[in-house]
């Protein structure tokens, strides 16, 4: 058995930075990649795409970032685990497949491919039997829906991963696999912890927490002294550096900019945080009130003390249904009185949206650079420089919504003076795709694991 | 003494569907207990009002000397539904460290608190 094992977070979502992958590898040794793609809508993205052309439904960037890695992957047998695999996870491990084959690693890579979380074809059946899949946050039956969904998919856990990997993958795809499954997947494999060994299991599900977002914990997006944090241009991304009694240190490779600490790490501990005593996951529900965290060393983090016990009998179903359209246009008003000025036009677009006889479902008018992000809770500020109005609207019908988004342009010739910005031309009308948790038991979701070559 | 929370707290915080969560965290471990005391629900609901719609539910941490709250109807509908410029509440962390403390002068004094400018 390792004494040590490094699992390297190489994207925190689908648009992550492009080089992030590279360098994980290339920086130093490591030997997982972890690449998280996957947001709660980009499902429902990615079943666009795949209704569109059926070889498609994937994270094409993981194609390309397999590629950025490729020969040193080969050589030095770092494993790659990612969630890239959308709602067809098959044809992504075929396009990697085929990479491999192009770049000269034909047959030298071992895939793993993990099916089984979708469940839209599926959907009516289940209902038929009685899964109501309701609302977890209105506890609205599904039905109210069912016409306008576009995908659904269980959150599976770590069992399936630990299994390609057993079967020999280098390179292991998933579906909607949960983020923190991506991490604690090969720290089980390897350490061969038990799949009731439910501290163990906490402990890798708390350092995927850590780790999933990327450099999230390793200084981006960090508040704490963050005038002092060096050189984030050339930021480096987390590591996991994990132990077969369920501790381990956060770290980055050496000559890396961004930091690590115990400031940066609880930070990101607390982001998209619920009841910190029970992180539910398929595998284990983490106490995230027993976590310890003490420096030990440069930019390296000592994590310790993790809880767990038993999971419940569900599964957590990401749903994703259309739900009207949407589209926001912006104008920029100029000093002196510039609030005063977007004020005005806002109350001019409003009346006469209404003497157009629109309706929506909302419309909100937001004041950038005046109150937009935190609304009455800014202190008013005498004689800004400039405004943004920013100005949306809601609702089923999408022709009013087209047809406010011809409302914006007129307003610089015939409203309010001293306004600009509007090279970008009209605002986009945007389908709306809406997220709907519900739960599933367990017993429900089967899933497949395939090792292609 | 007046006391502005961002200056004895760092925060964070993210979204799950219409929900907002910020995670406060105590600048030093031997001002947290003051974080608990003062940052209540209904201090905090009191606070965010107008600004959210619904309730304000706490939990502590005091293993990472931390309070996670949750703003229930904080996002517009939240996700893709929203039509907020911080539709997945990335900004309501220094939103909440706008909040003003009144700390007694004797406790602000004996804890080395930074007096609001």
């Amino acid at each position: 058995m390792k004494q040590v094992v490094r699992v390297a977070a190489g994207q925190g979502f689908w648009g992550d930075w492009l080089e992030a992958p590279r360098r994980q590898v290339e920086g130093g040794p490591v030997d997982y990649l972890m690449l998280d793609y996957l947001a709660e809508v980009t499902m429902s993205i990615l079943q666009k795409q795949k209704e569109r052309d059926p070889r498609m439904g994937y994270a094409r960037d993981f194609v390309g970032a397999v590629e950025s890695v490729l020969p040193a992957i080969v050589e030095r047998g770092v494993r790659v685990i990612a969630n890239a695999g959308g709602v067809n996870p098959v044809a992504c491990a075929e396009a990697v497949r085929d990479l491999a084959a192009a770049k000269g690693a034909g047959g030298k890579v071992r895939i793993g491919v993990v099916t089984g979380d979708d469940l839209l074809p599926r959907l009516d059946d289940l209902i038929a039997r009685g899964h109501a899949l309701a609302n977890m946050d209105t506890g609205e039956s599904l039905s109210l829906v069912r016409d306008r969904v576009l995908s659904a998919n269980a959150y599976i856990g770590s069992t399936p991963i630990v299994e390609a990997l057993e079967r020999g993958a280098q390179v292991v795809i998933t579906g909607r696999s949960t983020d923190t499954a991506l991490t604690m997947a090969p720290l089980r494999y390897e350490f061969g912890w038990r799949a009731d060994d439910w501290d163990r299991l906490a402990a890798g599900i708390v350092a995927g927490h850590i780790i999933e977002c990327g450099a999230q914990c390793s200084g981006g997006n960090c508040l704490f002294d963050w005038r002092g944090i060096p050189d984030l241009a050339n930021v480096g991304y987390p590591i996991v550096n994990a132990h077969a009694d369920g501790t381990f240190e956060i770290s980055k490779h050496l000559g890396t900019g961004g930091r690590i600490s115990v400031q940066t790490v609880s930070e990101q501990l607390v982001y998209e945080m619920g009841d910190p005593h029970s992180y539910i996951t398929p595998d284990v529900i983490a106490d995230f009130t027993t976590i310890r965290l003490e420096p030990a060393g440069d930019d390296r983090v000592r994590v310790f003390g993790i809880g767990g016990r038993p999971p419940t009998d569900k599964l957590k179903v990401s749903i994703a249904y259309r739900a009207g359209f949407k589209a926001v246009g912006t104008l920029v008003y100029a000093w002196p009185d510039a609030l005063e000025k977007a004020q005005l036009a806002d109350r001019v677009l409003r009346e006469r949206l209404d003497r157009l006889g629109l309706r929506f479902d909302k419309i909100m008018t937001e004041f950038v650079g005046a109150s937009a992000t935190h609304g009455p809770l800014a202190e008013p500020r005498a004689d800004l420089p400039e405004v943004q109005l920013r100005f949306g609207v809601r609702g089923d019908n999408r022709a009013a919504v087209e047809r406010f988004t011809r409302e914006i342009a007129p307003l610089v010739l015939n409203g309010p003076p001293s306004v600009t910005g509007f090279a970008g031309g009209r605002p986009k009308v945007e389908e709306i795709v809406a997220y709907w948790p519900a739960l599933i038991d367990k017993t429900e979701v089967r899933t497949a694991v395939e090792v292609i070559a | 003494m007046k006391v502005r929370l961002v200056d004895i707290a760092h925060a964070r915080s993210g979204d799950k569907g219409d929900t907002a969560n910020v995670g406060v965290i105590a600048l030093q471990p031997n001002w947290y207990p003051l974080l608990v005391r003062e940052l209540t629900e209904e201090r905090v609901a009191q606070h965010f009002r107008g600004v959210i719609t619904g309730d304000v539910q706490r939990y502590e941490l005091p293993n990472l000397n931390a309070l996670n709250f949750l703003l229930h109807g904080a996002l517009d509908g939240g996700g893709t539904l929203s039509l907020k410029t911080d539709a997945q509440g990335k900004v309501f962390s220094t939103a909440l460290l706008r909040m003003m403390l009144d700390v007694p002068d004797r406790e602000a004094t004996a804890l080395g608190l930074p007096s609001a400018r």
